[in-house]
């Protein structure tokens, strides 16, 4: 469950105010707006990378407003995915279970899971420079879900992939959203997408974020 | 003049005028290309020059013979010693520097910057003045004995100079490294501290590589703070710059250019030494 009560954020010139959201516990919700609305910026501020001036976030019925980025427990895709470069895939998937001291044999089982989730077998030695585009965004799926979360904030995860990629990573979008039964929150400006993909939608317009129909 | 005449003489100044500025926008390229390569070639030339010029003044006689000097062989240990300690200290100011300046806004924070710029802008000697100036005031004035004018001196002095490079190059580093990957790293389950060390420090070593030899070839090249604040005493603080200073002053001209030559060929092997170690990180 992800709950946004009159958020405000402010950078600069640029300013969210009193913006409020539910999405329900195991929901696939898709929060569309145009480029430069501030969807990431909300979505920054649900992960805790972006400071909120007032409101409260709630995550899984726990208010997480004060607390780090480390501790809300969420897995979050980025854009541009940020892999980390000097890591092979193996390692970017173990990442955050090595981050906790996880035994190495109950890592290498995970790893075995994910990359049999999302057919990264054969990717395991590679470096991310020698990923293409649906393969880093896999990777960097399974790297956010590693460390099981509840919560999965992608941000505009299907942009800048050709059609067929496309509908493959929808489909394993929607694989990952049945099989994990997680709440997921979408950020795109597709409304093709949103609606292909999510059971809510929300629209960022104005400064506000609307249900819609 | 009728009517077709007119369109006639009128198509053929529209072509005419097409025509001058097809040529004026397709002028050659070769002038603007001339300039640079002359501009750029001078100057390299000048450095290659400068350098065949030593090498030709001196001979290889000369060379083993002043190499060979008890003299110079301290000197070359202690610049050799007191480079590479003075490296390791300033990248390990620079790393931490580079860093907080990259990533936090602060109240200050441009006057912090110029505050870092003042060694690389203040002239060398003043560097020196100062430090000595500064070792007569409490507390350093309490270990001023075991500093001004012995080898920590000479470290110190280089330190001084070369850090404020390395703080620059590892700050442009850290720029270019996007802070997204910290951010991805948070979420992760990382604190500030692993976010840095196994997402950022290791993708910074390339400019760390730079940093490291900036800061050796800035502190084997430092001489007036040296001079100043550790003196020229042979066999006590005498690094390589000194040795020629001090052979130029007894006249010895092939010495001096002898350590000049040893100067060049070190730094030149630094340089070299850090672009394969590079390389076969990026091949690795």
């Amino acid at each position: 469950m992800i709950k946004l009560q009159k958020v405000s954020i402010k950078q600069g010139d640029f300013s969210i105010e009193d913006v409020s959201l539910h999405v329900p516990a195991g929901c696939y919700a898709g929060l569309m707006g145009k480029s430069g609305c501030g969807k990431t910026s909300l979505l920054e501020a649900i992960a805790g990378l972006r400071p909120i001036c007032s409101g409260t976030v709630t995550l899984n019925d726990q208010d997480v407003t004060h607390l780090k980025p480390s501790s809300r427990h969420l897995g979050y895709v980025p854009q541009d995915r940020a892999l980390f470069p000097n890591m092979r895939v193996g390692r970017q998937l173990a990442f955050s279970l090595e981050v906790q001291s996880m035994p190495q044999a109950e890592i290498d089982q995970r790893i075995r899971e994910l990359s049999g989730l999302l057919s990264l077998d054969h990717l395991l030695n590679r470096y991310p420079d020698g990923l293409s585009g649906g393969e880093a965004q896999r990777v960097a799926l399974g790297r956010a879900l590693a460390n099981r979360p509840k919560i999965l904030c992608l941000d505009e995860p299907l942009s800048a992939l050709d059609e067929g990629l496309h509908e493959e990573l929808c489909e394993l979008l929607q694989s990952i959203h049945r099989e994990l039964n997680m709440t997921i929150l979408h950020v795109t400006h597709s409304r093709p997408e949103a609606k292909r993909l999510a059971e809510k939608i929300w629209h960022f317009k104005d400064h506000q974020v609307q249900p819609v129909d | 003049m009728d009517w077709t005449q007119l369109e006639t003489a009128l198509s053929g100044l529209q072509n005419y005028l097409f025509l001058q500025a097809q040529s004026h926008r397709l002028k050659s390229d070769i002038p603007f290309f001339t300039g640079m390569i002359c501009l750029a070639g001078f100057y390299i030339l000048m450095i290659l020059l400068m350098v065949c010029a030593d090498l030709c003044y001196t001979d290889f006689q000369s060379l083993r013979q002043t190499l060979g000097e008890p003299e110079i062989q301290y000197s070359i240990q202690l610049s050799l010693f007191s480079c590479s300690l003075s490296t390791l200290m300033s990248l390990a100011v620079a790393v931490p520097i580079g860093y907080l300046m990259s990533r936090f806004e602060f109240k200050g924070q441009s006057l912090v910057d110029a505050v870092l710029d003042i060694p690389i802008v203040l002239p060398p000697l003043v560097v020196g003045i100062s430090l000595l100036v500064l070792f007569n005031y409490p507390p350093f004035h309490w270990l001023s004995d075991w500093v001004v004018f012995e080898i920590p001196a000479v470290v110190l002095a280089q330190f001084m100079v070369a850090c404020a490079f390395a703080v620059r190059t590892m700050r442009v580093t850290f720029d270019q490294i996007p802070r997204r990957y910290e951010q991805v790293a948070l979420t992760l389950g990382c604190n500030r501290s692993q976010a840095f060390w196994r997402v950022v420090f290791p993708q910074s070593y390339k400019g760390l590589l730079a940093a490291g030899t900036l800061a050796w070839a800035r502190s084997l090249g430092e001489f007036g703070p040296i001079l100043v604040f550790a003196g020229s005493t042979r066999m006590r603080t005498e690094v390589l710059p000194t040795s020629v200073y001090l052979e130029m002053q007894s006249g010895d001209l092939k010495g001096m250019l002898s350590v000049s030559i040893l100067m060049i060929a070190l730094s030149a092997a630094v340089l070299v030494l850090a672009r394969i170690f590079g390389m076969q990180r990026i091949n690795a």
